[in-house]
């Protein structure tokens, strides 16, 4: 008996790095495992002991695609340590800031992430000469949720105007017009994303899960601090977090988590499962004409999600802006006064439920600071995917072994340097005969 | 790869990252749709994992992002200089060590093991967080936490066109000076642009905070420094310093 090993070494297309390895035996798949392999960042350590003004600076260096789903869950577990209730108009800023950063980061990973793999390339700027127009419709979006970020908070890669108590900095209303226009415009690309995307073959496999996601009754949330699951039915936060179990596993500079199963799943495909009638009108008919059905249990539908999403973020976006255009903005900032204690921060990133928990002393300084992110959340359930995945491939090639998990993890957009930060694919063989070398 | 009749090889670029949160390889492609084209057209990318599947042998052009914190990745830093004609640190993880370098005010034991638990053991890291230039000669530096696209685009189209690519040597208070800003001293804050390489037009300032040092020290904060803001604060450059140590923490940056 022999085996062979496959090893995706550093798997590409995903944020930070990660390896998988596969041990085939006797044509059998024997083992799988997905690992991290990223330098550990140990952010915990770095917040500690920093004054209340910096620690969001700090936190939102996790992250530079999630920036914003960062400070913001960091603002937001501070603010609740120091009680502090923000005003409505600040909290309409934070919404339609998140709502840029969410189009940012699902069109990046849906057009230059995973659609090369449906399209047939290595990357998305070879589309440059196969579909330059799908391009430069990507760069458009991606742009002009970069517009949105820089006009509200300074910067989309960790923006600076957002603070605690509410903002330093209130945007000019002539500029935000302006974005109005061309959100309005950018329907038309939406559109043919949603079309482009619906043209794709997503590969055909299910597995039922636990899905968590931030639940409001009045919208599609992504600030909010109830939590839903699948499973069990929403609980506030703070009871959330303690039901979460965080652990190690070998070979995996990542933390895992569980929550009732010993897997759960977030991002965008549970937000759908969960929300999905809390959807805008055109996001609606998106997730239709993508055939996205909710409960939907294909992981791989992650990416069409997404897509719903962006179209959703749009219009939630222009929503936000004419409400907050039709009368004059205001002072932009309650007065924060520090005090010892406890703050559980809360957010939807992009890639699923962040959770910031810091405890802060009397003088404003962080005294600990825990940071559960959304693609720690994913890692058991990417794995209990893989194995499910694997038997059922019909007599597979490495190659296409290789590929399908490759496929299974982008549909993920695992974020590795949130998670500490890489991908590499190891496919090992044990084989009856003609051992190998 | 030898050049053909009637077309010009294309120099290849790579991009490489290291500890840090990638946000500057991102940033480096906030550009405008016509400028990332012709960028495209005038250089081949040809490593980027984040966005490319496949690699290469060899680099004309390696932009390294991220600070080095365990052994494997130094050596797999030196593996990359070998390869590259030409390095060029992106962003402030790669140029100062960012702010991975708060982790050096801990000993790494110590913060391996608030974070790990009884798995610290499993975890192999470098008693502190480096600049790459303490492991390999970096030629040019594109400062910023991020870095500023605009910076990045013209040091890509000074390389191409054979020019040195040069950094502000001014302090940060003279651009924030030129945005018609505030100085934050006058509102009782504290600030480290008076020590701080210009170039990001004080964007931190201008969007309603002060200045953090991201982009690095000037070439010589005694001599360079916006000096009168500083002795109207009561403040040398040593005081200044103590108190940002959010970039100023890998030791390099001490004086
Ligand atoms: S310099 Fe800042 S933005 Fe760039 S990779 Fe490091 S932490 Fe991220
Ligand atoms: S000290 Fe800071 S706020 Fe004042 S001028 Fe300099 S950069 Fe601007
Ligand atoms: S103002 Fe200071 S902290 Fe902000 S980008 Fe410029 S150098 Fe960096």
């Amino acid at each position: 008996m022999s085996s062979t090993n496959i090893h995706v070494h550093h798997v590409t297309r995903i944020e930070g790095h990660a390896d998988i390895d596969v041990i085939l035996s006797d044509g059998r798949i024997e083992k799988v495992l997905w690992s991290v392999t990223e330098s550990p960042r140990l952010f915990e350590v770095m917040l500690r002991g920093r004054d209340y003004g910096d620690v969001a600076h700090v936190a939102s260096r996790i992250c530079g695609i999630c920036s914003i789903a960062h400070s913001l869950a960091s603002i937001r577990a501070t603010e609740k340590a120091f009680g502090i209730e923000v005003s409505r108009q600040s909290e309409k800023l934070r919404s339609l800031l998140f709502h840029a950063e969410v189009l940012e980061s699902h069109i990046l990973h849906a057009y230059f992430l995973a659609a090369p793999d449906f399209l047939g390339v290595d990357s998305a700027v070879s589309l440059a000469s196969s579909d330059e127009d799908a391009l430069r419709r990507a760069m458009r979006l991606k742009r002009l949720a970069y517009v949105l970020a820089e006009e509200l908070a300074g910067r989309k890669t960790h923006p600076i105007s957002c603070v605690v108590g509410g903002f330093a900095k209130l945007p000019d209303p002539r500029r935000l017009e302006a974005v109005l226009t061309a959100l309005r415009d950018s329907l038309a690309d939406l559109e043919r994303t949603v079309d482009l995307f619906a043209s794709l073959e997503m590969p055909d496999f299910a597995r039922e899960t636990e899905y968590i996601a931030l639940t409001d009754p009045h919208e599609y949330a992504f600030l909010s601090n109830t939590v839903a699951s699948s499973d069990t039915g929403s609980s506030p936060i703070e009871a959330f977090v303690e039901e979460i179990e965080e652990f190690c596993v070998p070979h995996s500079t990542a933390k895992y988590a569980r929550h009732r199963r010993p897997s759960y799943m977030v991002g965008a495909l549970s937000r759908f499962n969960l929300s999905h009638d809390r959807l805008r009108t055109r996001a609606k008919d998106a997730a239709e004409r993508l055939g996205l059905v909710a409960p939907c249990h294909n992981p791989h539908a992650n990416t069409s999600a997404q897509v719903v999403e962006c179209m959703h973020a749009a219009e939630e976006s222009i929503s936000i802006l004419e409400e907050l255009l039709g009368a004059p903005l205001s002072s932009p900032r309650v007065e924060v006064v520090p005090r010892a204690g406890r703050g559980i921060g809360v957010v939807e990133a992009p890639r699923g439920l962040l959770i910031h928990d810091y405890t802060y002393e009397a003088s404003g300084a962080i005294a600990s600071a825990n940071c559960i992110i959304p693609t720690n959340q994913n890692h058991g359930n990417i794995q209990a995917d893989m194995e499910a995945l694997l038997p059922s491939l019909v007599d597979p090639s490495e190659d296409e072994i290789r590929h399908r998990l490759e496929v299974l993890v982008r549909a993920y957009d695992p974020c590795v340097s949130c998670s500490t930060h890489a991908l590499r694919v190891r496919v090992g063989r044990t084989e009856a005969r003609g051992a190998r070398p | 790869m030898t050049p053909r009749a009637g077309r010009v090889r294309k120099p290849g670029v790579a991009f490489f990252d290291f500890t840090c949160c990638e946000g500057c390889q991102l940033d480096a492609l906030n550009l405008t749709e016509d400028q990332i084209m012709d960028l495209l057209r005038a250089v081949e990318i040809v490593e980027f994992r984040e966005v490319k599947t496949g690699g290469c042998e060899s680099y004309d052009i390696s932009f390294v992002e991220g600070s080095i914190a365990r052994e494997e990745d130094a050596d797999r830093l030196r593996d990359i200089r070998e390869r590259s004609k030409t390095v060029i640190a992106l962003g402030a993880c790669a140029h100062i060590g960012g702010v991975n370098c708060l982790r050096n005010l801990v000993p790494a034991d110590a913060a391996l093991q608030e974070v790990y638990g009884d798995a610290a053991g499993d975890y192999d890291i470098l008693d502190t967080v480096l600049p790459i230039d303490a492991v390999i000669d970096v030629d040019y530096v594109i400062p910023g936490c991020p870095i500023n696209p605009e910076e990045f685009a013209r040091t890509v189209a000074d390389l191409l066109l054979g020019k040195e690519p040069r950094l502000p040597r001014h302090p940060v208070c003279v651009e924030c000076k030129m945005a018609g800003n505030l100085c934050v001293f006058e509102k009782g804050q504290t600030c480290v642009g008076p020590i701080t390489r210009a170039g990001c037009k004080a964007i931190c300032v201008t969007a309603g905070r002060h200045c953090w040092g991201c982009r690095g020290l000037v070439d010589d904060p005694n001599i360079d420094a916006q000096r009168e803001i500083l002795d109207d604060a009561g403040l040398t450059v040593e005081q200044i310093l103590e108190e940002f140590r959010i970039y100023f923490s890998c030791g390099k940056e001490a004086l």
